[in-house]
């Protein structure tokens, strides 16, 4: 568990926070920035099995630019969308770019969580489908 | 149906045609009529003139020739033999022979006795020296008399010639056959109504008139309104005929005028029968016109008013999607700026939730409340989120697909599935679908959703007994489906909003007043329009319009 498998980025701090509270507390390592440009310079550094994308953020670039920067230099990584404006163009803009999948905001942890859950047992890595299993027991608990 | 403007319009348009059109025709059948009658009547005149003319001719002819014989019979006999009465009878006999009309002949000597006479009525011996004729004849030689009654007591004229001889005078007299005479003035008559009659000066009948009188009467004319020459002119008589007048001057007697009469009425029947026709015409086409304007103007106003119809529904509707879309964009846009705060409050208590399960709190005697708050919040987040999700799912859920859409076998499906609930509240629902509407190129579920929509609007308006009613139509270019409910229909100043957002008429929470304006936008998105007629009282009617899209080809 020393690298977090999970990378966060919405501009909207207040979220970003409580949301990579709520995971850790689940024991679930989680890492957030709050731009575009900073979660690729988090990406050059280090891989992240699963990407959790907004895709309207202000300034800057936006969540499909990410997306295009995200699947550039890390091909391999899942990427989830997030959106408060739910268009299914944008939505299924970022299918075509290669997300895994969206959600519509406000989201419930559950519904993350078991997006995740999914994601994370398309891995090879066997400690993040690892990671998978303990959402997955997680959200059974409940 | 038309609005007062339009019916002034038309009431303008008709006048204007009507007049325009009137006033020149009328005014040519009058010009027309007029020049007509004024040739016709001149050329009537002119016969009667030329008749009266040639008739006084024959005439001054007939007085001439007996003038002539008497005066040559006179000129070629003595005194002596022509007092010898086998020889005046034998000279009245020549005198008869080859001219004719002569009733008898006598001589008078210079003191006015007749010593000689032959013919019918015994005047030998009478004393004429204080008769008038006998004082002109002394005095000129040659006298033809006005008609008198005489010794004879008969109307007759005479002629009468002097002879010079050996310084005595004598005269030869004769009288002329009134008959014969009256018989050849009234040759000039013509029709069943014409007369012609002589009249001396003092408009007196010389002989008998056809119509009205008898000889020595006084005329219904005045002779000095005859000129020298031949005249002639038009007279109204007291009982409304008109009369046509000719007149001419006889030549060898003077002072008698031969008239010849013709009744207007008769003479100008052509010309009356040409203008009855005429009126017959311009009538016929004063009511030809009449229809025509009438129904063409009538025509043109409703098409006129039906395009003004039109385009304020054009116009209404593109008011309407214009407005929609921008409601659309800004709820799109509120739904981002909501949604954002509702996520961090999730959030937040979410996290509050996770906190609570801590040990130290668990003690806590608030931890009820606590709990409860928190559950109370995120049911109110999911509330909230539910609305603006609602709202943008149906925003998302408007891209349509391209599919095969049998439009009636839709409206068939949504009545089978509103059915139940229909009869439940002893509502009826009718279809009438045409047989001809195409399988157009569409998106099955999203016209399923409106016509459900519809139908389900329309159970609600009724809400107990009534009638729904869904009707589909084809023709070249567009599908048309129409339903319309016997509910108490929609008011005017309602009838604007119905298919805004969150427009509402249904209470307690029933609707959420996104149902017309998603179908609006669904239809709209097809390319179709949705409208909307209703009159208060009388129920409403929703008409879906789609143009043919042909399905895809696969």
């Amino acid at each position: 568990m020393d690298q977090p498998s999970i990378l966060v980025v919405d501009d909207e701090g207040d979220f970003l926070e409580t949301l990579l509270n709520r995971l850790k507390k689940r024991n679930i390592l989680a890492v957030g920035c709050t731009s575009g440009e900073a979660a690729l310079k988090l990406l050059r550094e280090a891989a992240f099995a699963v990407v959790v994308l907004d895709i309207k953020m202000p300034g800057g670039m936006d969540g499909i630019q990410a997306l295009r920067e995200v699947k550039k230099i890390r091909p391999e990584t899942e990427v989830i969308l997030l959106t408060g404006h739910a268009s299914l163009e944008t939505s299924m803009e970022g299918m075509q770019h290669g997300a895994y999948d969206y959600l519509l905001k406000p989201i419930k942890l559950e519904d993350l969580l078991e997006k995740l859950a999914q994601a994370l047992e398309r891995r090879t890595d066997s400690a993040q489908r690892a990671l998978s299993d303990q959402i997955r027991g997680l959200l059974k608990k409940k | 149906m038309e609005s007062p403007f339009y019916s002034r319009l038309q009431g303008k348009i008709i006048l204007l045609t009507l007049l325009v059109t009137f006033t020149p025709l009328l005014l040519l059948g009058v010009i027309m009529y007029r020049q007509f009658a004024g040739m016709y009547t001149a050329k009537v005149l002119e016969q009667v003139r030329y008749r009266a003319e040639s008739q006084a001719e024959s005439l001054d002819l007939f007085l001439n020739e007996r003038t002539a014989i008497l005066g040559a019979i006179a000129d070629t006999h003595s005194f002596e033999s022509i007092t010898e009465e086998d020889n005046l009878a034998l000279k009245l006999e020549v005198m008869n022979r080859w001219a004719g009309a002569f009733v008898d002949l006598g001589v008078i000597d210079q003191n006015g006795r007749q010593l000689a006479y032959v013919g019918p009525y015994g005047l030998k011996g009478r004393d004429y020296s204080d008769q008038e004729w006998f004082d002109e004849v002394i005095g000129k030689g040659v006298h033809i008399s006005d008609v008198y009654l005489g010794f004879r007591k008969l109307p007759h004229f005479i002629i009468a010639v002097r002879r010079n001889e050996r310084q005595k005078s004598w005269i030869l007299r004769a009288t002329i056959d009134p008959d014969v005479f009256g018989r050849i003035v009234q040759a000039a008559h013509t029709g069943t109504t014409g007369d012609a009659y002589l009249v001396n000066s003092k408009s007196v009948f010389q002989t008998r008139p056809r119509f009205g009188g008898n000889t020595l009467d006084t005329a219904p004319v005045s002779t000095p309104v005859f000129g020298k020459n031949t005249t002639t002119f038009e007279q109204a008589l007291g009982d409304g005929r008109k009369v046509l007048y000719g007149g001419t001057w006889l030549k060898v007697k003077k002072d008698w005028l031969l008239v010849i009469t013709r009744d207007a009425e008769t003479e100008m029947a052509d010309l009356f029968a040409s203008r009855n026709v005429q009126i017959g015409i311009i009538v016929a086409g004063i009511i030809a016109i009449v229809l025509t304007t009438v129904f063409t103007t009538r025509m043109m106003i409703r098409q006129l008013s039906q395009a003004e119809t039109r385009m304020r529904e054009m116009n209404a509707q593109l008011v309407q999607s214009d407005k929609l879309a921008s409601l659309g964009k800004m709820a799109a846009g509120v739904a981002h700026e909501i949604n954002n705060p509702l996520a961090v409050i999730l959030q937040k208590t979410g996290w509050l939730a996770d906190l609570l399960e801590e040990e130290d709190l668990q003690k806590s005697p608030n931890l009820q409340e606590f709990r409860s708050s928190v559950n109370k919040i995120e049911e109110h987040v999911e509330r909230a989120r539910k609305v603006v999700h609602n709202m943008l799912g149906y925003v998302r859920r408007m891209e349509p697909r391209l599919e095969d859409v049998d439009v009636n076998q839709t409206v068939n499906q949504t009545i089978d599935i509103l059915d139940n609930f229909a009869r439940a509240n002893n509502i009826d629902i009718q279809t009438g679908l045409a047989a001809n509407v195409p399988i157009i190129g569409g998106d099955q579920a999203k016209l399923q959703q409106v016509v459900l929509n519809l139908v389900t609007n329309a159970i609600d308006a009724i809400g107990k007994d009534g009638t729904v009613t869904v009707r589909t139509k084809a023709d070249d270019a567009e599908i048309s489906i129409v339903v319309a409910d016997t509910g108490p229909g929609i008011p005017e100043n309602i009838q604007k909003k119905v298919f805004d957002p969150f427009f509402t008429t249904k209470g307690g929470g029933k609707g959420n007043g996104l149902g017309l304006w998603v179908s609006y936008s669904i239809i709209e998105k097809m390319g179709g329009t949705l409208s909307l007629r209703s009159e208060e009282g009388h129920g409403a009617e929703f008409t879906i319009r789609l143009p043919i899209v042909a399905p895809e080809t696969k």
